[in-house]
């Protein structure tokens, strides 16, 4: 996985979300959801490409429970897009990069 | 100058990757167009994308897990040189030769052109388009029973459908929910002996017979569907937190229309193993399967289709 992309838990969520700078996008996944590891590799060129101006972080809703129910995940891969620490965007179900980047680019 | 390829085929479930595979054997680097991410069953690695356990395909003893089983064919059909492009065909010109294929703006000159092409774009799960469906999707109604079943720990949910893929699910889901109550219009199943016997058999598993989902309720997640019989005409409202559609599935033809003879219930025509009726097109996989859509005839298939196009080209020689 790239370096770029960072790994949540219930325990760091907080912190890290409220602190960043810039907006975060979490992939809410797990390792049994075919559609998730889909959009792996397109996360990873997205933390690459719009370095500096979101960042890319995943949590995994079967070791982390308490965030995972906080935001009402009921389908994964979910995307939430978070300013601020508050939760601006929701993107739930997986998709191409083009597509992504579009849905991503009123917020960034 | 769009570039040039022997063969391009577009799909990527067992189908287009068996003929991947064969057609990387034989030296042809075949481009495979395979799809966008997407949580429908049109996504790259097609519809066993979204299913647990895959028992039946010959050669895995313990089955083994469909995104898993798609990573193998993949990686196969890579190492004998195969090409992907992670994009979807928007536009074919098969009036001409070689064959146009458009991967981005279908205006101006096809991204690339095919001396060959294999037709292996599969089939995508129907939905209900019952009031509610769209506006809750995600929020408790689910394409994906392997991805969100998770989500409905110890909680009441309906599966629509009769056939296989629902008592699968239905099965499935057991392991997460309370109680799953699998709605079917008619009143006996078309699903299998053996998925029939473990559906009965399961004490989680209830079924509401002649029946069908009339709306989906609920104000940011599902809180219960509407059910009408279709006998007796009595409708009613159950109490549910997710509803699983698997009530069947349709060939993805849209691409082909006017270019590719299709049957009545639109699927793609073959004759003569994979053959369609232009010269140099060859459809494989539940595209062009209405009768068994099995992973392992997909596959079947996918090798059919492949050597039908290395024959072709072999006749064309170096035109």
């Amino acid at each position: 996985m790239s370096e770029r992309i960072t790994t949540l838990s219930d325990a760091t969520f907080d912190e890290h979300v409220k602190a960043s700078e810039t907006p975060v996008l979490v992939d809410f996944w797990a390792e049994w959801c075919g559609p998730c590891k889909l959009i792996s590799p397109v996360l990873e060129e997205i933390a690459e490409e719009q370095s500096g101006k979101v960042q890319i972080a995943k949590l995994n809703i079967d070791e982390n429970l308490d965030v995972t129910r906080r935001y009402e995940v009921m389908s994964i891969p979910t995307l939430i897009l978070f300013k601020d620490g508050e939760p601006r965007a929701r993107i739930v179900g997986a998709r191409g990069k083009a597509q992504l980047v579009q849905e991503l680019s009123e917020y960034l | 100058m769009p570039e040039r390829r022997d063969v391009v085929i577009l799909g990527s479930g067992p189908a287009g990757l068996t003929a991947a595979v064969y057609t990387a054997r034989a030296n042809l680097r075949p481009l495979v167009v395979e799809g966008e991410p997407s949580s429908t069953s049109d996504q790259p690695g097609g519809q066993l994308m979204l299913t647990m356990e895959v028992e039946n395909y010959p050669g895995f003893v313990e089955g083994i897990l469909g995104p898993e089983l798609m990573q193998r064919f993949r990686d196969q059909a890579e190492r004998f040189g195969a090409e992907y492009v992670t994009r979807k065909a928007t536009r074919v010109d098969l009036s001409r030769r070689p064959f146009g294929v458009w991967t981005g703006d279908p205006e101006g000159d096809p991204d690339v052109e095919a001396r060959a092409l294999i037709v292996a774009t599969g089939a995508r799960s129907l939905m209900l388009g019952v009031p509610g469906e769209d506006r809750l999707l995600g929020h408790g109604v689910s394409t994906c029973a392997t991805c969100d079943g998770f989500f409905f720990r110890d909680q009441p949910i309906v599966v629509v459908g009769g056939g296989d893929s629902a008592l699968e699910e239905a099965l499935f889901l057991t392991r997460f929910a309370s109680e799953v109550t699998l709605v079917h219009r008619r009143k006996e199943l078309r699903a299998s002996k053996i998925m029939q016997d473990r559906a009965f058999a399961n004490e989680k598993i209830s079924f509401r017979w002649d029946s069908v989902v009339t709306e989906v309720l609920g104000d940011t997640k599902v809180s219960s569907v509407g059910l009408r019989n279709v006998v007796t005409g009595e409708e009613e409202a159950m109490d549910v937190t997710g509803m699983f559609v698997a009530i069947g599935h349709e060939p993805n033809t849209a691409l082909f229309a006017g270019q590719l003879d299709r049957l009545e219930n639109g699927y793609l025509r073959t004759y003569e193993g994979s053959r369609t009726n232009v010269h140099g097109v060859f459809a494989c996989g539940d595209v062009q399967d209405h009768v068994y859509r099995q992973a392992v005839t997909a596959a079947g298939s996918g090798c059919m289709a492949a050597i039908d196009a290395e024959r072709f080209l072999e006749a064309l020689g170096d035109e």
